[in-house]
C-alpha cells in the first residue's frame, strides 16, 4: 500500500518496523525521550517500545557508543543515535579504532552490527562546532559503510538495510531533508550490500553526482534551469557513499563525457575528490570534454554570522550558475 | 534568621529561601555584587526578548537564576588568571567585566562584538579580562584549564586556571581523566560545577546516580566544596577560601555550585513542557530560591539598602542596557567577503 510521508516520518517507520520484527534492536542515544530533540523521528518510540529498549543518555558519547560496539558482538543489533554530528567526535575511537577493524582482527570471527545513525543539523547561526557534516571522515575508514539517504523512501529502507547489515554502518540523515515529502511503497527489505548509485534524472550533457542533501540541492537546481538545458543533465544519488559502486555512474559519463561532484563537505580530502579521482581511474581522462568539476563547501569552519552562512553553504543558485557555465564553455 | 539547611536540603527547593546574614561584608561590596548580578539578569532577560523577537537568529543558553556563582567567584579572580567556559557563559563573562556592548554587538554578528562577530553566543573570548573561551561541545574546555594550569605552573606564577562546567558535562570521559591529570600534577585549576540538576531536558536523577557530582572530586583526592549557588556571599566566602588555597598550595580544588536555571535548556521559553521532572511548580518553587531576591531581602532587612535604593539601581542598569542595545544595532556587521579570514592564524 502506498503511502504519503515526510523524510522524517519515514526514518520513524523505519523505527518502528525494525523495532516491531527484531527483538534484539535497541536504541540508544541523547535525547530519545525529549520530544523535541530530533525532530519527529523518533516520535514517541519511547512510548511504545518502552524506556528499556529506547534508551535516553547521560552525555556520554564515547561510553554509549562503546557499549553499542560491546552489546552488537553478544547478540543484539543496537542504534546508537547522536543528534549532531559534531557530539560523534568523542566517540571516534568505539568507531574508528574497535567497531571499523574488530571483523578483520580477528580473522572474521565476530562482526559489531551496530549502526550509527548521525543527524546533520546545520545553519541557523550556530556555529563551528554545531554544523558538520563528517561523512568523509568516516568513508575514509575500510571496514564502515556510510549510507546517505536523500529520497524519503531511502530514508526508511536504508535505515532497515544498515541495523540488518552485519557490519557497523554509519547513516547520515540531514534535518534539512526532513519536510521532503514522496508517496513510497512498503518497506522492501535489501541487502546493504547489494545497492549502488540510483539515477534519478535523465540526461547527456552532464553527469551530476551527489549525496543527501546534496542531491536535492542538485536536483532543485536542475529544475531552474531553462527549458533548453533542462535535459542536458544526468543526475545521480549516490544513497551509499563508502564502499561505492561505480559501474552505473562511469556508463553516465562515458556518455556525457563530463560530470560534476556536488557534496556538502570539505575538498580537501573529502567526497567530491575521492568520486573524481575513482571516475578518473576508470576511465580514459582524455574522453572527457571538459574538466571535472568538485563543487564542496568553502575551505572554513562554519560560521556564526547569518550573513557569512549565505557565503558558505552551496545554494541552488550557485549550482544554477556553475552548470550554466558548464554548457556554455562545452557547446 | 538563618535556619539550620543542611546540604542535602540544597536539592530541595523548599529549602534555602530565607533571607541571610549580610555582616561582615561592606556596603560598597555588596552593592557592586548586586549590580552584577542584576546586570546579568537583566542582560539576559534582554536577550530573550530580542531572541524570541528573532532579532538573535542564534540559539542562546540563559544564565538567568546562576548568576550568583559566576559573581561570586570572579570576586577572587585576578586580572592574569585563565578563565574557561561552556556554553552557557554570558554570566562568566559579564561577572569578569566584559562590557555587555560587546556581547550585544558579538550575539547581532558585528565586527565589533567579543569574537569579532564570528562567534555568537556560544563562541565568546574576551582575554583582556582572562576569559580564554567558551565552546558548545560539552566539556570541550575542561581540559584546556588543565593545560592553562600547566602552564601556569611552567611559569611558577601565582595565576589559577578556572573550568566552569554544568552537571552534564561531568558524564563525559574527559572531565575525570581531567580531574585525575591536574590532581596527579599538583595543577593550580579550580573546577566549577553549576549544578543547575539538568542537562538540556534531562533532570539529574534520571542520569546519574548521585545529585552531587562532587563525588568525582573526593575519589580524586580533591578538596571540595559543596554551595549554595544561589547565595552570592556564600559562594564569595567559599570561593575565596579556596581560591586563596590554590595560589599558595598549586593543588586543583573544586566547587559544586547547586543552582537551578530560570529559562529552559535554550532561548527564552521556560521549558516546562519538554523536560523530565520540570514543571510550572517545581519552576515556581525554585524562582523563590532566586539568588537576587534573596540578596536584595537580606540588603533591607539588614539595613544596608532601601527597597527605593535598589529600586533605582536596577532602573538604571535596564536603561543602560536599552541604551546599550540600541547603540550596537547600528555597529557594523561582519565583513561580506571576510568568510577565509582567520581559518589560519597565520596567513600572510
Ligand atoms: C559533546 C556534546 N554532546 C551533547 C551536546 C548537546 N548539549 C548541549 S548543552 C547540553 C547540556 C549540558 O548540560 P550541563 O553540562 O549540565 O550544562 P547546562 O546546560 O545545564 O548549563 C547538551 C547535552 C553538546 N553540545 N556537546
Ligand atoms: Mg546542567
Amino acid at each position: 500500500m502506498k503511502k504519503n510521508l515526510t523524510y522524517s516520518e519515514a526514518i520513524l517507520e523505519g523505527f518502528k518496523y525494525l523495532l516491531d520484527n527484531y527483538p534484539e534492536v535497541f536504541v540508544i542515544g541523547q535525547g530519545l525521550w525529549s520530544p523535541w530533540y530530533v525532530g519527529n523521528s523518533m516520535k514517541d518510540l519511547d512510548k511504545l517500545y518502552g524506556k528499556e529498549r529506547i534508551i535516553d543518555t547521560p552525555v556520554s558519547e564515547n561510553a554509549v557508543t562503546g557499549a553499542a560496539v560491546g552489546a552488537s558482538l553478544c547478540g543484539s543489533k543496537p542504534i546508537v543515535v547522536h543528534p549532531r554530528m559534531d557530539f560523534l567526535l568523542y566517540a571516534m575511537d568505539p568507531i574508528i579504532n574497535q567497531a571499523a577493524k574488530w571483523s578483520y582482527m580477528f580473522g572474521g570471527q565476530s562482526n559489531p552490527q551496530l549502526t550509527v545513525r548521525s543527524i546533520v543539523n546545520r545553519g541557523g547561526e550556530q556555529g563551528a562546532q554545531h554544523s558538520q557534516l563528517l561523512h568523509s571522515l568516516f568513508a575514509h575508514i575500510p571496514g564502515l559503510r556510510v549510507v546517505m539517504p536523500f529520497s524519503v523512501k531511502d530514508a526508511r529502507d536504508l535505515l532497515i538495510s544498515s541495523v540488518l547489515c552485519k557490519d557497523p554502518v554509519i547513516y547520515i540523515d540531514d534535518r534539512w531533508l526532513y519536510d521532503q515529502v514522496d508517496t513510497i511503497s512498503d518497506v522492501e527489505i535489501k541487502d546493504l550490500e547489494d545497492q549502488s548509485p540510483k539515477k534519478i534524472i535523465d540526461g547527456n550533457e552532464i553527469t551530476i553526482i551527489a549525496s543527501g542533501f546534496s542531491t536535492k540541492l542538485a536536483k532543485n537546481a536542475i529544475d531552474k534551469l531553462s527549458i533548453k538545458n533542462k535535459n542536458s543533465i544526468e543526475l545521480f544519488d549516490l544513497r551509499v557513499i563508502s564502499p561505492i559502486k561505480y559501474d552505473s555512474i562511469v556508463k553516465s559519463i562515458l556518455k556525457t563525457k563530463r560530470f560534476m561532484v556536488v557534496d556538502g563537505g570539505w575538498k580537501t580530502c573529502g567526497l567530491a575528490s575521492e568520486i573524481i579521482s575513482s571516475i578518473v581511474e576508470r576511465i580514459d581522462p582524455s574522453s572527457l570534454l571538459s574538466k571535472p568539476v568538485n563543487v564542496s563547501l568553502k575551505e572554513c569552519p562554519a560560521p556564526s554570522s547569518g550573513l557569512l552562512e549565505e557565503n558558505y553553504y552551496l545554494s541552488e543558485n550557485n549550482l544554477v550558475d556553475l552548470i550554466n557555465r558548464e554548457l556554455e564553455n562545452n557547446n | 534568621m538563618i535556619k539550620n539547611n543542611t546540604t542535602e536540603d540544597l536539592l530541595d527547593p523548599n529549602k534555602y529561601q530565607d533571607n541571610y546574614e549580610i555582616s561582615p561584608f561592606s556596603k560598597e561590596v555588596c552593592e557592586s555584587l548586586f549590580r552584577k548580578l542584576v546586570l546579568i539578569r537583566e542582560t539576559e532577560i534582554k536577550i530573550a526578548n530580542e531572541r524570541k523577537l528573532n532579532n538573535i537568529k542564534g540559539p542562546v543558553h540563559l544564565s538567568a537564576g546562576q548568576e550568583a556563582v559566576s559573581v561570586g567567584i570572579s570576586e577572587n579572580v585576578k586580572n592574569s588568571d585563565y578563565i574557561f567556559g561552556n556554553h552557557r557563559s554570558h554570566a562568566h563573562i559579564l561577572s569578569l567585566g566584559s562590557p555587555v556592548d560587546k556581547l550585544f554587538a558579538e550575539l547581532i554578528g558585528r565586527s565589533t562584538g567579543l569574537s569579532k562577530g564570528y562567534g555568537g553566543s556560544m563562541h565568546l573570548v574576551d582575554m583582556d579580562v582572562g576569559f580564554m573561551g567558551s565552546v558548545p561541545i560539552v566539556a570541550g574546555t575542561v581540559s584546556m584549564a588543565v593545560g592553562a594550569g600547566f602552564a601556569i605552573s611552567q611559569r611558577k606564577s601565582d595565576s589559577i586556571s578556572i573550568a566552569y562546567l554544568g552537571d552534564g558535562a561531568v558524564e563525559e570521559g574527559v572531565f575525570h581523566e581531567s580531574l585525575n591529570l591536574a590532581k596527579v600534577n599538583n595543577l593550580p585549576v579550580l573546577f566549577v560545577v553549576e549544578n543547575n540538576l539538568f542537562s538540556s531536558h534531562m533532570d539529574i536523577d534520571k542520569r546519574q546516580p548521585s545529585s552531587f557530582t562532587s563525588r568525582f572530586a573526593k575519589s580524586n583526592l580533591i578538596e571540595y566544596k559543596i554551595v549554595d549557588g544561589n547565595n552570592v556571599l556564600d559562594v564569595l566566602r567559599c570561593s575565596k577560601e579556596l581560591i586563596k588555597n590554590i595560589r599558595e598550595t598549586k593543588e586543583p580544588k573544586f566547587i559544586e555550585a547547586i543552582t537551578y536555571r530560570m529559562f529552559g535548556h535554550v532561548d527564552w521559553r521556560e521549558d516546562i513542557d519538554v523536560g523530565t521532572n520540570r514543571c510550572e511548580e517545581s519552576l515556581r518553587k525554585w524562582k523563590l530560591r532566586c539568588p537576587i531576591k534573596r540578596f536584595q531581602n537580606s540588603l533591607i532587612e539588614q539595613n544596608f539598602f532601601s527597597e527605593s535604593e535598589l529600586d533605582s539601581i536596577k532602573l538604571e542598569i535596564i536603561n543602560a542596557l536599552d541604551y546599550s542595545w540600541q547603540k550596537v544595532t547600528n555597529d557594523p556587521l561582519v565583513d561580506k567577503k571576510s568568510l577565509l579570514n582567520n581559518v589560519y592564524f597565520e596567513n600572510k
